[in-house]
């Protein structure tokens, strides 16, 4: 997995709720998918308009957000399908970091999977970085720092974020969950073993029909 | 009672390998279900890993996204059938992986395999790389759904990294009333509670209400936990879950199944154990249900008015419900019964068992599915097709103009090719109205099986009751 130290950007604001995965990479488009090319379909109902064109009113499509690397997003964002595609389709278009108040549990946990940081923070804090990323001004420029767990706003504001140790590891690290969990394959086979004798009717045996 | 414990705290703590930090547990994955969409790709992925699965006797794979519904398919049928469905097929084999497919007398929906083929066990710990993975706590097993690079951490280690939710009791108690399914009840507590209620929460459904429902009924209600935002939903195992599970082919037997059994019973909250939240619904209250707008959320009763955006108080329903009201081309203010519609499909994880076409087949007995509607029954599994058509059931569709397909996700998700085209308005028994999900710039409204069948026959939304007399 690539490693995620610090960020610096512009952070789009994108504060309708409840964008679904079928709003981020549309059902019609997964079953060719793959990490490299999502991109191109990601947000197609709100990117793109009936003929194909770009939708000049969704934000990613203005000139001042064409390189954002955060997304600030509307409470639960990312609801929906287990789709790790939606992941993939932002990390695509170079988006590193989503900030909302609340986020589908499996898009959130997808993120990590991905380096990408996904951010929970009180809906006022929220639509303050909202309204600062949406402000027509000359510094746009954000920074997220992953080892100190700060969000630094372009009027030099700083804001304290919450992350577990493990995760804040894995991503400062490049860290592989298989790769973690291996490590304690003993301690899984041990399980099995224990659990074998308590409850029997778990272990199917093998492939059989 | 200081050490009272939930119905999740037990199953949580009986497939904790060790903590991997204060929040953070290695759990073990006691049953892996494998489909189409995603499964082909994370064994590939493994492989490029150099890794293997590390036990597959523990999972089990069938195909049913990426597959044709129509009568008589072949993996060709459908656009990507024969990449996905075959990659699965290949996969699964050099794995050494259970695998039901396309011909196979098991093959089916996932959610709908698992638990009639007893895959799904109470206490079990199941995962799949699908949302609705959820369905399957209605057996009182903890079950979730997981993402593609999760699915690949399954099937190398057996194990799933997870952080503890906080816990939800949804206690549903009284009778239903008239024509009231299990899909009316889900709907009316998405309703009332709000779509993102659940996030973070493990649910467990309780109450009088859920005791007396059947283990389809109670699929039903569980499967719809994810449209709230909770990941797992939960019922306790009883009797009426060991007398489901008795001979299938998966389940215990002889002496297995008595310790078994033995063991389930223990699977309750304890009695006055604390939830983090809890709430109660009333099941007197609930009448059949109809959405009429893009999240699951927006549902009414079939008798009531379209609302208006000004009817809600918070700004972002507000905002939502304008969003909504113009994707589906609706006006506040109009009932909704009577609105005319294109197609009706009976199908999904949600309402695609035996029960659930039974429902909708008195419905269409002796009569005409509107002129202007295409209607498909698309029965959740080969095993569900079968029951079905041994009492008759594929005779009553067809003879009321409706169609009968091979079991798959169908138009559920459309990923087959299967869309309801721009525009249309189709009443469907899954469990998303999301924009675009039938296909671009379908709408779609969600209702149980026996209201869709009622759709099917008076071209609109009605009311089932009054069809019913
Ligand atoms: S029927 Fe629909 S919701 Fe269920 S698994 Fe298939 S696509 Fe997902």
């Amino acid at each position: 997995m690539d490693k995620l130290q610090t960020l610096q950007g512009v952070a789009a604001p994108l504060m309708r709720p409840n964008i679904d995965t079928d709003i981020i990479t549309p059902a019609g488009r997964l079953m060719d998918a793959s990490p490299e090319t999502m991109h191109q379909f990601t947000f197609e109902p709100l990117r793109f308009l009936p003929d194909g064109g770009e939708n000049p009113d969704f934000v990613l499509n203005q000139p001042a957000y064409r390189g954002a690397v955060i997304l600030v997003t509307g409470p639960n964002f990312g609801c929906g399908s287990s789709r790790e595609t939606a992941v993939w389709g932002i990390k695509g278009l170079g988006i590193r970091c989503v900030i909302g108040e609340s986020f589908g549990d499996i898009f959130f946990n997808n993120c990590f999977q991905n380096s990408v940081l996904p951010i929970r923070l009180p809906a006022e804090q929220v639509a303050e970085l909202a309204a600062e990323a949406g402000a027509d001004q000359g510094n746009r420029q954000f920074t997220i720092d992953v080892a100190a767990r700060t969000i630094t706003t372009p009027s030099g504001r700083e804001l304290p974020f919450e992350l577990p140790d493990d995760r804040q590891e894995a991503l400062l690290e490049g860290l592989d969950d298989i790769g973690q969990t291996m490590k304690h394959d003993g301690a899984i086979g041990e399980f099995q073993e224990r659990d074998r004798q308590a409850r029997p009717w778990i272990y199917l045996s093998g492939q059989q029909s | 009672m200081s050490d009272a414990s939930t119905l999740f705290d037990k199953l949580w703590r009986a497939h904790v390998i060790r903590p991997l930090s204060d929040e953070l547990d290695l759990l073990h994955v006691d049953r892996l279900l494998i489909h189409d969409l995603s499964g082909g790709r994370a064994m590939i992925e493994l492989a490029e890993k150099g890794l293997s699965v590390r036990n597959p006797e523990l999972c089990l794979a069938t195909p049913d996204h990426s597959i044709s519904s129509l009568p008589g398919r072949t993996a060709a049928s459908s656009p990507f059938g024969e990449q996905l469905a075959g990659g699965l097929r290949r996969a699964a084999e050099a794995a050494g992986i259970r695998h039901f497919g396309l011909e196979h007398a098991n093959q089916g929906i996932v959610h709908v395999v698992g638990p009639e083929t007893a895959f799904t066990l109470p206490g079990s710990l199941l995962v799949c790389g699908d949302s609705h993975t959820s369905t399957h706590g209605a057996l009182g097993a903890l079950a979730w759904g997981i993402g593609s690079s999760e699915l690949t951490h399954v099937l190398a280690t057996q194990t799933v990294r997870q952080r503890r939710p906080r816990t939800m009791r949804i206690a549903v108690d009284g009778e239903l009333g008239e024509g009231v399914e299990a899909k009316d009840v889900i709907l009316h507590i998405i309703g009332r509670l709000g779509v993102d209620a659940g996030v973070g929460h493990a649910v467990e459904y309780a109450g009088s209400t859920i005791a007396a429902m059947s283990i389809e009924e109670r699929l039903t209600i569980c499967n719809l936990s994810i449209e709230f935002g909770a990941r797992m939903g939960m019922i306790a195992p009883d009797d009426v879950t060991f007398d489901y599970l008795h001979g299938r082919p998966l389940a215990p037997a002889g002496e297995d199944w008595d310790r078994a059994v033995a063991h389930w019973r223990g699977l309750v909250s304890d009695d006055g154990v604390d939830f983090d939240r809890q709430e109660a619904i009333d099941a007197g209250e609930i009448a059949p249900q109809v959405t009429w707008g893009t999240s699951p959320w927006q549902t009414l009763p079939v008798d009531g008015r379209i609302p208006a955006p000004d009817d809600f108080a918070e700004a972002e329903k507000r905002h939502n419900s304008r969003l909504a009201l113009d994707y589906m081309d609706l006006t506040p203010g109009q009932a909704i019964a009577g609105t005319r519609i294109d197609r009706v499909f009976i199908g999904s994880c949600t309402n695609s068992r035996l029960s659930d076409l039974r429902r909708a087949a008195t419905i269409a007995k002796d009569r005409r599915v509107a002129q202007h509607v295409t209607a498909w029954i698309v029965p959740g599994s080969q095993v569900v097709k079968a029951a079905a058509e041994a009492e008759g059931l594929d005779k009553i569709f067809l003879e009321a103009g409706f169609e009968w397909r091979e079991p798959g996700c169908s138009q559920c998700v459309a990923t087959n090719g299967e869309t309801v085209a721009p525009g249309e308005r189709c009443v469907s028994t899954s469990n998303r109205n999301f924009v675009g999900r039938q296909g671009p710039n379908a709408r779609t409204h969600l209702a149980g099986p026996a209201m869709a069948a009622a759709a099917a026959i008076a071209g609109e939304i009605t009311d089932v009751r009054t069809l019913a007399n």
